[in-house]
């Protein structure tokens, strides 16, 4: 079987129309999904939440309430718009929308659904074209997520910069910090992942998960998937990483001083990525738009075609993601700033390391065809020899600070 | 030579000096932030100002006065039975249990003292409205860390007391039922055993509060260790209640003054932490809604027959004098110090609140701390803005 993702069938050959339309078609699609998402994203988070804290949540505007996050849309959006004087007026226009498009285009490489029956690998027949149900499937896939969510930082930060106000301003260097450290964490995992597929094509990726046993989340040891998820959380802001937007202490933080359609975008773009990073969660670790499958048996949903049962897939699985998510919020407290730094740094960092050291030293080890239990035990050892050197480092470095009479 | 306008020359010789500076030394300067009046964490409009050095705290600034409602000078033109409407409002999660030492003080003033069912009485709504208080109290901490289920669990079941005050009293948060003598009303029937049913229920919301907030390690680690207030510095600051008991020190005015109150009937225990920080602030209060549970049930069970209210003229004059009463309020001390010259109304009061004592030790304690950690002592501290200015 030859691996050839990363080269979507429709765009192999001449330029013809049908191709065309189909990818406008898809961009089309894969924005009004993104945008329809995040809508019920924010209905079915504000309702989960109300259902953990007695409480009833939103039920007035439309069945359930499901148009809720339209109706405050559409109030946002007719507010006044405004613009503190203080302000950096150029990049304080321009930062919600650094925030908000790189939210949309990491959605853009993960695969969205296929058909996995047989030989199908995925692929699709639409309108006499085969394709992939992807917008786009770049060679350098999951590198690309990581790049944009780079950039998204860069929204948060210049916001909280731009408002010339001093609650945005500690919101963002908070959220700087934050995000570049925790994005270390959060790519050593990918590796993790990237290693065991050998691809960063993420529809390859999906590829290489076809039954149960090869979901990376068990193929890689649980612990990356740990990892990223704690290390996704952090990156989205989310509680109990929320130091950014901190209500408590920090009033709104970064968007503070934002109102209107721009505080919208904000809105928008946190839980456009909220969507994002569970899909992309799915996709690394538990198989994407695959089915559940065990063996030669595999779980089929009845009713619907093939062709769109990745589509239902890889729904319930961001499902239950979304609802971890919801689940954090409504239950954990908030981390202090240092030890958010502590658990990135100390903790997370080193054992992804630690952790993608073991399965290269596997891979290699299989290679050259020497004996496993010896491989693993080796590694565990200098595993253990490094991190005792480290705690040595930390403790001398902070019994220095001490003495300097240095806090932090 | 162009000419400049004002602004740019200014914003050219801002940068001069600024460039100058730098090539001098990486010098920093810290930030002053204004929390406050109006801030999502400060439970009314208690305004701080902090000097920030990054994260850290170098020095805070707490100011009082944005709700002084001049209770003490009010007090002098309000009869006798008046001023409870008034006080009330001083610390307004308790209200009833701000009515007693006042009406307390004016029977000492008198020489009366109240009928042996309505002293129970009083002091079963002086517990419920400390567990009204209190279990507000263990909700919001979790607002003020981030969480936000665990008040809506305390709104849920402070619920039910508020709904027994409003049964006996007829009013949910500003009951006005002590009278001088006595109480207005009796209970009504059926009360006692809705009562029972109630402290069930709130003791069961102490184990899911201890579940869901006090067993959670990010909890522990916002809180262990944080706002450490040492035994002495606890006394010299006045604090009082339970940030004095977290501090330590065996003190509680319910058990060791002696008043025309129930609470040396029944059986109870003073609970006090050796830490002094926020942790053991927290989980004294949450051992003192689990006493105050037990007191009530066994008041109830306890209750004696007979009147509610004492023989005491129509129009009540007070005779000369002056007389202190203190008791153990939910934020802590709370007292009056009633001065008679024997008229229809008190000649002058002063209102010693807990609150205010309590607060007076933020600039000490919050030197040094992060900003975060900043809402954790105050919401670990506990006071009412109410209670702070009166």
């Amino acid at each position: 079987m030859m691996y050839n993702f990363a080269i979507d069938p429709l765009l192999t050959g001449k330029v013809l129309w049908t191709p065309l339309l189909i990818v406008l078609l898809k961009v089309v699609v894969v924005f009004a999904v993104g945008l329809v998402a995040t809508m019920l994203m924010v209905w079915f988070e504000r309702k989960v939440i109300a259902g953990m804290q007695n409480r009833i949540g939103p039920n007035k505007a439309g069945p359930f309430g499901i148009l809720q996050t339209l109706a405050d849309g559409i109030k946002l959006f007719f507010k006044e718009d405004l613009i503190p004087e203080r302000s950096d007026r150029f990049v304080f226009k321009l930062a919600p929308y650094l925030a908000f498009v790189p939210a949309f285009l990491t959605f853009a490489i993960i695969p969205l659904g296929g058909d996995f029956r047989g030989d199908n690998d995925g692929l699709v027949t639409w309108f006499g074209q085969q394709t992939r149900v992807q917008l786009a499937d770049p060679p350098i896939g999951i590198l690309f997520a990581l790049a944009i969510s780079s950039i998204a930082i860069y929204g948060i930060m210049l916001a909280g910069w731009s408002s010339g106000s001093k609650y945005p301003l500690l919101g963002s260097v908070r959220a700087s910090a934050q995000m570049v450290s925790y994005e270390a964490a959060l790519g050593l995992s990918v590796a993790a992942v990237v290693l065991v597929s050998g691809t960063l094509s993420t529809s390859g990726i999906v590829a290489r998960q076809s039954s149960l046993g090869n979901w990376n989340v068990i193929v890689t040891g649980i612990v990356p998937f740990f990892i990223f998820m704690i290390a996704a959380t952090a990156e989205l802001n989310r509680p109990p990483f929320d130091l950014v937007e901190a209500e408590q202490e920090l009033v709104g933080g970064f968007n503070t001083e934002y109102a209107s359609l721009r505080f919208a975008l904000f809105y928008l773009a946190e839980f456009m990525n909220t969507v994002t990073m569970s899909a992309l969660i799915v996709t690394l670790f538990f198989g994407g738009p695959q089915p559940i499958s065990v063996g030669s048996l595999t779980v089929d949903i009845p009713i619907i075609g093939n062709a769109f049962e990745g589509t239902i897939w890889l729904l319930l699985k961001v499902l239950v993601f979304l609802y971890i998510y919801v689940w954090f919020r409504a239950t954990l407290p908030r981390f202090r700033y240092d030890q958010l730094m502590d658990l990135g740094w100390k903790v997370l960092i080193p054992a992804s390391l630690g952790w993608f050291i073991l399965l290269a030293a596997q891979r290699v080890g299989q290679d050259a065809g020497w004996d496993r239990y010896v491989v693993t035990i080796a590694t565990v050892l200098i595993l253990l020899v490094c991190y005792s050197l480290l705690a040595l480092a930390q403790r001398t470095s902070e019994n220095e600070r001490k003495r300097d009479g240095v806090m932090f | 030579m162009t000419l400049l306008g004002d602004r740019q020359q200014l914003s050219y010789i801002a940068s001069q000096a600024a460039d100058a500076r730098v090539n001098l030394e990486l010098e920093t300067e810290g930030m002053t932030l204004n929390i406050g009046p109006q801030h999502p964490a400060t439970h009314g409009t208690l305004r701080i100002i902090a000097r920030l050095d990054g994260e850290q705290v170098v020095w805070v600034d707490p100011s009082c006065g944005y709700m002084h409602r001049g209770y003490e000078k009010l007090t002098e033109v309000r009869t006798y039975p008046q001023v409870t409407a008034l006080v009330n409002r001083i610390d307004w999660l308790g209200s009833f249990a701000n009515e007693v030492p006042f009406i307390l003080a004016a029977e000492k003033l008198m020489g009366i003292e109240a009928p042996l069912r309505a002293q129970h009485i009083r002091t079963i709504l002086f517990e419920l409205s400390r567990i009204a208080n209190v279990s507000l109290f263990l909700g919001d901490l979790g607002v003020q860390l981030g969480a936000i289920t665990p008040v809506f669990m305390a709104f849920r079941d402070r619920e039910y007391v508020l709904n027994l005050i409003e049964g006996a009293t007829g009013g949910r948060f500003h009951p006005n039922f002590d009278r001088i003598g006595g109480l207005k009303d009796d209970l009504p029937a059926g009360w006692l055993d809705e009562t029972r049913t109630v402290m069930k229920k709130l003791r069961r919301f102490c184990d899911e509060i201890e579940d869901l907030l006090f067993g959670n390690e990010i909890f522990q680690s916002r809180t262990r260790g944080i706002g450490v207030i040492p035994r002495d510095i606890a006394l010299q600051y006045g604090m009082s209640g339970a940030n004095l008991r977290a501090s330590g020190v065996d003190w509680d005015l319910r058990r060791d003054q002696s008043l025309p109150m129930a609470w040396d009937k029944v059986d109870w225990k003073v609970w006090t932490h050796p830490d002094g920080d926020s942790f053991a602030r927290c989980w004294v209060r949450l051992q003192e809604v689990r006493e105050s549970t037990r007191i009530v049930e066994q008041l109830v069970d306890t209750i004696p027959a007979g009147p509610v209210m004492t023989k005491v003229p129509r129009i009540i004059k007070v005779p000369e004098g002056e007389a202190w009463v203190c008791t153990e309020n939910p934020l802590g001390e709370m007292g009056y110090y009633v001065v008679s010259q024997g008229d229809l109304g008190p000649f002058r009061v002063k209102i010693r609140s807990a609150s205010f004592n309590n607060m007076s030790i933020t600039p000490w304690l919050l030197k040094g701390v992060y900003v975060p950690d900043i809402v954790t002592i105050l919401a670990s501290l506990y006071f009412i803005l109410g209670d702070i200015d009166r």
